[in-house]
C-alpha cells in the first residue's frame, strides 16, 4: 500500500497517504488543545502512580510516596475530632450528672451531643421529639415507667430493659390468660377493674378480687404502679399499648413486656451521660 | 514505519489474536493479584456462615429487593463511622452471595443494624413502618408476618452454598432443620445452635403468628448483621491497608 501524502486540491488539506482502490482520505488532525490535554492526562496518571497506591503486584501493591490510605485518613480525622471535643468530653466523663447541669457551658455541650446521639440511636422508636408511639414510651412527658430522675434515666439507657444484659431492667408481667393463670372471664373482669381506675368503667367485686390477688404486688393497691419494677401507673390515662377495652384485655391476656437495648454496650460513657441529660431535658425530667 | 498496522488491519486472525492479548493483559493485572494478595481479605475472628434461619431471611431480603434502598457497607469516612459504627471489612461479607455493598441509601445502611433495635421493633416496623417512624418512606411488608417460611429444602440449600465455598460442615447440613427450628422456638435449647453459629439471635421474632413465618427469618437475619466481628478485640494496625 503506497503511503504518499498529497495535498487535496479542493480543501487544501493533506491526505493520510492511504489509498484503497483509488479512494483517498483527508487527514484532519485532532485539535491541538485536545492533544495536549491528552498528554497532560498521561503525565498526571504517571505522577499519580508514583504518589499514590496504584499498581497491584502478587504480594500487595505499590504504596506510593505519600503513603495514602483511606483508613489512615479516617483514623486521623477521628483523632482530630476527638481532640477538638476532648476538653468537653473528658469533663463530662469525670463530672457527675448533677454537676454537669450546674455548669452552663458544659450542660449546653451535653445537650447538643445528647440530641445528636438521640437522633442517631433513639428516634426510630421514641420519635424525633421523644413523643414515642404504641409500645414505645413518650419521653417528653413527666410520667416514667422506670423513674424520671436523671440517674434513673441514665441507668435505663446504659443497661436497657428486658434484654440479655445482666443489669438490664427486668420486671416481667405474667401472661395471665395465655398461661392460664386466669380464665377469660376473670381477665375480662379485671380489665373492667383497670378501666375503672381511670373512671371509665364501673368497678365490680369480681374484678376487684382478681386485682387484689394478682395485680396488687406490682401495680399497688391504688393502681399507681411501681417504678422499681417498671409496673406502670394504671390511673393516669396513659396507655403504652392502647387504652381501649380490647387492647387492655390483650395486654392482660398475653402481657407485653417491651424491651430496649443496653446502650452501654454500644456507646461510650460520655455519650450515655449526654443522652441522659438530653432525655431528662425533654420536658419530663424530675 | 516501525509499526506496520496495515498488516493487522488486513488480517482478521492476527487482529483477533492481538486484541485478545491486549485485553487479557489488562484483565490479568487486575484479577491475578486478588488471588494472591494476603491483604485482600483481613483475617478477623468471628465471621461465620449464616445460620439456616438467617440464610433464608437473607433470601427474603434479596427477594423483596431491600438492597434497592439499603446498602450494607459502611465506608471509611468520618460521618459514616460516627453514624453507623466501625467501617465494614471485606471479611464480613465473605459468605454473602452476592455481597450487599453499595452507596445507594434511600434508607439507612444496614451493615451494623444487628442488635440496634429490639425484635419487636423490627416486627412492628416491617409490618407498618410509619407506625414506629412517622417520617419513614419505606413500603410496608405486612404479608411477611402471615406467609409461612418454606424450609423443607434448607439442607440442600446449605449444600449448594458449600459447593460455592461457604464452610458448612456435614453436621451443620445434617442439623439444618433442627437448627432452624431451634432459633425461632423460645422453649428449645439453643446450646447446639449457638455452638455451631455463635452470636445467633434466638427468639420468636414474629409474635403475631405461632407458625415460623418469613418475618421470623428476615428479623433473624437483620439481627445478626454486623455483629459477628467484635471490633474492640482487633488491634488497629491490622486494619490498616
Amino acid at each position: 500500500m503506497p503511503t504518499k501524502i498529497e495535498k487535496d486540491a479542493v480543501s487544501g488539506q493533506d491526505t493520510t497517504g492511504h489509498e484503497w482502490d483509488g479512494v483517498k482520505e483527508l487527514n484532519t488532525p485532532l485539535p491541538t488543545w485536545w492533544v495536549y490535554t491528552f498528554y497532560a492526562c498521561i503525565v498526571f496518571a504517571l505522577v499519580y502512580c508514583v504518589l499514590y497506591p496504584s499498581w497491584p503486584s502478587l504480594r500487595g501493591h505499590t504504596e506510593g510516596l505519600l503513603g495514602h490510605t483511606n483508613r489512615a485518613d479516617l483514623a486521623r480525622s477521628l483523632e482530630a475530632q476527638t481532640k477538638s471535643r476532648a476538653a468537653f468530653v473528658d469533663r463530662i466523663r469525670t463530672t457527675s450528672l448533677a454537676d454537669i447541669r450546674k455548669d452552663t457551658g458544659l450542660f449546653n455541650f451535653a445537650l447538643a451531643g445528647g440530641r445528636s446521639a438521640f437522633q442517631t440511636n433513639c428516634i426510630q422508636c421514641h420519635g424525633a421529639g421523644g413523643a414515642g408511639s404504641v409500645g414505645y414510651p413518650n419521653l417528653a412527658d413527666d410520667k416514667w415507667l422506670w423513674g424520671g430522675e436523671i440517674g434513673q434515666i441514665h441507668t435505663t439507657i446504659q443497661h436497657g430493659i428486658r434484654n440479655a444484659n445482666e443489669k438490664s431492667r427486668q420486671g416481667l408481667m405474667p401472661r395471665f390468660g395465655a398461661d392460664e393463670l386466669l380464665t377469660a372471664a376473670q381477665v375480662a373482669a379485671v380489665t373492667d377493674h383497670v378501666l375503672s381506675l381511670s373512671g371509665r368503667a364501673k368497678p365490680t367485686p369480681e374484678g376487684a378480687k382478681v386485682f387484689q390477688e394478682q395485680c396488687l404486688a406490682c401495680h399497688q393497691a391504688d393502681g399507681k404502679g411501681n417504678q422499681e419494677l417498671g409496673a406502670p401507673n394504671l390511673t393516669d390515662g396513659i396507655w403504652l399499648y392502647g387504652g381501649d377495652r380490647d387492647s387492655l384485655y390483650r395486654t392482660i391476656f398475653y402481657a407485653r413486656n417491651g424491651s430496649m437495648p443496653a446502650w452501654g454496650e454500644r456507646l461510650d460513657e460520655a455519650t450515655l451521660k449526654m443522652l441522659a441529660l438530653y432525655v431528662h431535658s425533654l420536658g419530663g425530667g424530675r | 514505519m516501525f509499526f506496520r498496522h496495515e498488516k493487522i488491519e488486513t488480517n482478521v486472525i492476527l487482529m483477533v489474536v492481538l486484541t485478545l492479548i491486549t485485553v487479557s493483559i489488562g484483565g490479568l493485572v487486575q484479577i491475578i493479584p486478588l488471588f494472591t494478595i494476603e491483604t485482600t481479605i483481613e483475617r478477623v475472628d468471628g465471621v461465620r456462615p449464616y445460620s439456616p434461619l438467617e440464610q433464608l431471611g437473607r433470601n427474603i431480603y434479596i427477594r423483596e429487593g431491600c438492597y434497592l434502598c439499603h446498602s450494607q457497607q459502611i465506608r471509611p469516612f468520618k460521618d459514616e463511622v460516627e453514624r453507623y459504627g466501625p467501617y465494614s471489612l471485606a471479611a464480613e461479607s465473605m459468605y454473602d452471595r452476592p455481597f450487599q455493598w453499595g452507596s445507594k441509601r434511600t434508607g439507612p445502611d444496614l451493615a451494623r443494624v444487628g442488635g440496634r433495635y429490639s425484635n419487636d421493633w423490627h416486627a412492628a416496623h416491617l409490618v407498618s413502618p410509619r407506625a414506629v417512624v412517622p417520617e419513614s418512606i419505606m413500603p410496608a411488608y405486612p404479608f411477611l408476618a402471615q406467609r409461612k417460611l418454606e424450609f423443607d429444602d434448607i439442607a440442600r440449600h446449605l449444600e449448594a452454598l458449600r459447593a460455592v465455598g461457604s464452610p458448612y460442615s456435614d453436621e451443620m447440613i445434617a442439623k439444618a432443620r433442627v437448627d432452624l427450628e431451634a432459633q425461632v422456638t423460645p422453649d428449645a435449647d439453643p446450646t447446639d445452635l449457638l455452638k455451631r453459629y455463635p452470636r445467633a439471635v434466638v427468639g420468636k421474632f414474629n409474635t403475631a403468628s405461632p407458625a415460623i413465618t418469613e418475618l421470623d427469618a428476615l428479623i433473624a437475619y437483620l439481627q445478626v448483621l454486623g455483629t459477628m466481628v467484635r471490633f474492640g478485640d482487633i488491634p488497629p494496625d491490622r486494619l490498616r491497608q
